[in-house]
């Protein structure tokens, strides 16, 4: 329904929502109805694979702030992830849920939390691991370039590349890999991938009711993060192939990658744009990426990692050996990615 | 500070933070990702609802019980700052509470919050408020807890109001460079409102 009576908040707010302060809880619910092979839990705000814990096999939890969807819930299932803890839109989970997840997928091999660079979801999954009665690794994934890693700022964001770190390391536990393994091959994904985004709108968080910033019709925000927030600098809008190479010369300037390297792409929708316009950026980014000698070995193209309705795209590169593309290639069943099983 | 002040002092926060919540929300939005305001009204709501089924003699078990119910309630960055805080300004007080004891158990909060965000004076963050209110309560704190209370308020308020100008070095607002710089501090603001709430509760 349109929801406008009563809260003035939310005039003009087109969304399907009934309440803005239920709106995670419902899509929970929602999920659990839709996937009975997960075990979601309302009480705790967890999202479980049903045949957890598995006796042996290394736990891999993430979770943040919802708006993200399909991470990170929608990527818990074997073969990826074995708990997901979804906070407040935009807002890390809190300690009680991490920890609840974390014991839920205990098995006895210890437990790998799967962390974006941000302040709140650092800390909270901090204060968690410091009360697991279990061995956590955390890893930290901050892949976005458009952020200067220096100590100036809180430090590169957890983007894009978060799926493949959590493919790639549930791959890996899913065949037994012990718990340092699973986070070593975790953190190369991380160290191995850099990301770079431009929105052509801002998204609307349902507690706001409105855009979280305005932009005129031929302007753009370049080097945006999964939030809202604006990005680094206001640019022109411009053809795609163009807006193509505003992404790429900045990844490949990061983490350069010499003639012949073969990389996994995600060319990812920020919620708002059509899988018609990313595959537009995709013909662009491809023959970028080829005339700079570098080889797409896998690539993957949709909605992955949102910022609820932003209309934009990220490009994630990730540079791969025979190794992580077998284990990319290995089966995986969630609700939001799925192929071999 | 006995156990009523203090658990009037947390619903004068939680009643100031719903009524700012727009504001905080929308000097989120320009820096941030625009909940702020969302985040603490939860957060001191559930406070305010959590103290309302606790028994409690002392000042700092009420507090203390606060800043477990923000860490366990709010998420995102705030929730263990502010949880800290109070977490440790609680656990700090001794059963009698004067107004000297009350400045100690201040300090120890803000060193919780630097411990866990490593922000220092300048980063653009909460820091920015409550290092001036801290300080500021400790030096009129000889003249007792109302007079000390007014004191940090008006260098919690000064202080966020002095965060504008500055470019962000700690959190979301790091993200955007230099395009953080004219813009207040939301954190620092909060902090703001959490000391004129407790001038105004102290003054009662």
């Amino acid at each position: 329904m349109l929801c406008t009576a009563g809260t003035p908040k939310m005039a003009g707010m087109k969304k399907f929502i009934n309440d803005p302060d239920d709106v995670v809880r419902e899509a929970l619910a929602g999920m659990a109805a839709a996937h009975p092979e997960l075990r979601v839990d309302l009480d705790e705000q967890i999202i479980v694979r049903a045949d957890a814990p598995r006796p042996g096999k290394v736990g891999l939890v993430s979770g943040g702030g919802s708006g993200h969807e399909p991470l990170h819930g929608g990527f818990v299932g074997p073969g990826m992830l074995d708990a997901a803890c979804p906070g407040e839109i935009f807002t890390s989970p809190v300690p009680d849920q991490i920890l609840a997840a974390t014991r839920a997928v205990d098995g006895g091999a210890g437990v790998v939390h799967i962390v974006k660079n941000y302040t709140g979801d650092v800390m909270n999954f901090e204060l968690a691991a410091e009360d697991a009665e279990t061995t956590v690794e955390s890893v930290l994934v901050d892949d976005d370039v458009a952020v200067d890693g220096s100590t100036w700022t809180a430090g590169r964001r957890g983007t894009g590349a978060t799926l493949l770190v959590e493919k790639i390391a549930g791959a890996l536990a899913e065949e037994g890999a012990p718990l340092a393994a699973v986070a070593a091959v975790a953190r190369d994904v991380n160290e191995r991938s850099a990301s770079f985004a431009i929105a052509l709108t801002s998204g609307t968080t349902p507690a706001a009711g409105k855009p979280g910033f305005d932009l005129p019709e031929d302007e753009i925000e370049v080097g945006v993060g999964i939030h809202g927030e604006p990005g680094r600098a206001r640019e022109k809008l411009r053809p795609a192939r163009d807006l193509a190479a505003r992404i790429v010369e900045p990844i490949l300037a990061a983490k350069p990658l010499e003639s012949g390297s073969r990389v996994i792409v995600l060319v990812n929708g920020l919620g708002g744009t059509p899988l018609l316009e990313l595959y537009v950026m995709f013909n662009d980014i491809s023959r970028l990426l080829a005339d700079a000698g570098v080889q797409v070995a896998r690539s993957l193209v949709g909605n992955y990692v949102t910022s609820l309705d932003m209309a934009g795209i990220s490009l994630t590169v990730c540079r791969v050996d025979d190794e992580l593309l077998r284990l990319w290639d290995a089966p995986v069943r969630t609700a939001g990615l799925r192929w071999g099983a | 500070m006995d156990a009523d002040l203090a658990r009037a002092w947390v619903a004068a926060v939680a009643a100031s933070v719903t009524a700012h919540a727009a504001e905080l929300t929308d000097l989120d939005a320009a820096i941030g990702d625009g909940d702020h305001g969302v985040n603490l009204r939860r957060g001191f709501d559930a406070a305010v609802a959590a103290l309302a089924g606790f028994e409690a003699d002392t000042a700092g078990a009420v507090l203390t019980k606060t800043g477990t119910t923000l860490v366990s309630k709010v998420g995102g960055a705030s929730g263990p700052l502010y949880g800290s805080l109070f977490r440790a300004l609680g656990k700090s007080l001794p059963a009698e509470v004067d107004a000297v004891a009350f400045g100690d158990g201040l300090r120890a909060g803000l060193d919780a919050i630097v411990r866990l965000g490593k922000a220092v004076p300048g980063d653009k963050t909460m820091v920015d408020a409550l290092t001036p209110a801290v300080d500021a309560y400790a030096a009129a704190a000889p003249a007792g807890f109302a007079a000390a209370a007014r004191a940090a308020s008006a260098a919690a308020g000064e202080g966020a109001a002095a965060t504008t100008p500055l470019q962000a070095r700690k959190g979301r607002a790091s993200y955007l460079g230099e395009r953080s710089a004219g813009h207040q501090d939301p954190g620092a603001t909060s902090t703001a409102l959490i000391f004129a709430a407790l001038a105004a509760v102290s003054d009662a």
